[in-house]
């Protein structure tokens, strides 16, 4: 039951931190679709 | 026979001479070569219409009239000819913004791909988990739910590790958010909307993506993990030829002997990997948007191996358009996810109300001997003969 319930933690902990890395890295399509003289959020 | 063989060669060939001459080159000089009404009209009737006509017009700068000249300036290329470059994908285009995909201004693939996805895949993908649900529910009824027959000992013996039911679950757990998500994705224009609005839909659609997108990784690890630890038991072996032969030893008194897991649950192992290896696949080419492109080179094999042919697909097209690449990812994923999905049905079913004892091997990790003797017998005696060995070096020699 223990591995269990920590496997679903480990699914929220991936996907937040994956969503967080993924974004700082410069993957988000709004980045990576956009060029130089698009200024994004500012 | 020969006579026979030849009259239908015969036949045949009269008969593709005839739909030849059914379909000449049509009269264009109406319109100055240029498309007809009759070339629009079948067009919008989704006939295959021949573009070589029009697609290779898209103007000569040779042609061009004097600089000096009146309309001299225009260049080569007249409108429509432009439009025609834009439309067939040869135009020389400068974009400020990034990505394959942004030089292409006009691809023609998306009705053909919005058809198929609300149409045949929503649908038959639907009635197959329907089908695969109502088949479980009437061997429920008819087999009722498979019991220990032997007297339980009491005895528990450890079928899978705390890191081996980590993996498991991170898959399991990753894979049913992902379908449930998937399939709200899927079905929202056509079925979530209409039925409580477009507002409530927002909320679902924004929640499902983030969801979809981020746990995917999660899917990807839990796959890797469990193909690592569990191969070398899934590898097939002559026990799988009878168990199969006495079909699992579902209908019929007795169980096949099978080892750690039977043919059955290898089948699945093996559809996991190969279906979640191509979902995993398909689905970084929609995360990662025009970036991993498969399908021209898909194509390109399945037609140099005589493949789509065999199949009646014809020559399928290499020349792709980024979006193409990615309506055929999509419909990709969707298809294979929804072929897994049923499986796991099946899967969920036998682990939990299916069989008596089933579900420990997952949730404690240990099982009821007496289930591991039915069950797994070959698996069962190697466990106690490893046991044994154990308890007899542990005694101190007298």
């Amino acid at each position: 039951m223990k591995s269990m319930l920590i496997a679903f933690v480990a699914i929220a902990v991936i996907a937040v931190g994956s969503n967080s890395f993924l974004g700082q890295a410069g993957f988000s399509s709004q980045e990576a679709a956009t060029g130089t003289a698009v200024r994004l959020d500012n | 026979m020969f006579r026979a063989l030849l009259a239908l060669m015969l036949t045949l060939s009269f008969l593709s001479t005839a739909q030849a001459q059914d379909n000449p080159t049509p009269d264009r000089s109406a319109t100055g070569g240029a498309q007809t009404l009759a070339d629009i009209l079948a067009r919008q009737n989704g006939e295959n219409v021949d573009n070589d006509f029009r697609s290779s017009v898209t103007g000569n700068p040779e042609n061009a009239a004097d600089m000096n000249g009146q309309l001299g300036t225009l260049g080569g290329a007249s409108d429509p000819d432009l439009w025609r470059a834009f439309r067939f994908g040869s135009a020389d285009i400068t974009a400020s913004n990034n990505g394959p995909a942004a030089t292409t201004l006009v691809q023609d693939g998306g009705m053909k791909w919005l058809k198929l996805r609300e149409g045949p895949l929503a649908t038959y993908g639907g009635y197959l988990l329907l089908a695969t649900l109502a088949l479980l529910a009437l061997f429920y009824l008819i087999r009722g739910r498979i019991k220990i027959d032997g007297e339980k000992t009491g005895n528990k013996i450890t079928r899978f590790k705390a890191i081996e039911r980590f993996g498991h679950w991170l898959l399991a757990g990753s894979f049913i958010l992902l379908g449930l998500t998937g399939i709200i994705s899927l079905f929202g224009r056509k079925v979530l909307i209409p039925a409580f609005g477009h507002e409530t839909f927002a909320f679902l659609a924004i929640g499902s993506k983030w969801i979809h997108n981020n746990v995917s990784w999660a899917f990807m690890l839990g796959l890797a993990m469990i193909f690592v630890m569990w191969v070398i038991h899934n590898l097939p072996d002559r026990t799988d030829i009878n168990w199969l032969l006495k079909g699992g030893g579902i209908f019929t008194k007795g169980h096949p002997p099978a080892k750690k897991f039977n043919a059955g649950q290898k089948m699945i192992f093996w559809s996991v990997i190969l279906l979640g290896a191509s979902i995993s696949v398909s689905g970084l080419a929609l995360l990662f948007p025009f970036e991993i492109n498969m399908f021209s080179a898909t194509f390109y094999k399945l037609n140099s191996l005589g493949i789509s042919s065999a199949l009646g697909l014809g020559e399928l097209r290499t020349t792709l358009a980024p979006h193409e690449e990615m309506q055929y990812a999509q419909l990709w994923h969707a298809m294979v996810s929804f072929v897994l999905m049923a499986i796991i049905f099946a899967h969920i079913y036998i682990g939990t109300v299916g069989m008596e004892g089933a579900a420990d091997a997952m949730v404690s990790g240990d099982v009821e001997e007496q289930w591991a003797r039915e069950h797994h017998s070959i698996w069962a005696e190697e466990v106690s003969a490893k046991k044994q060995s154990k308890n007899e070096t542990a005694t101190p020699a007298e």
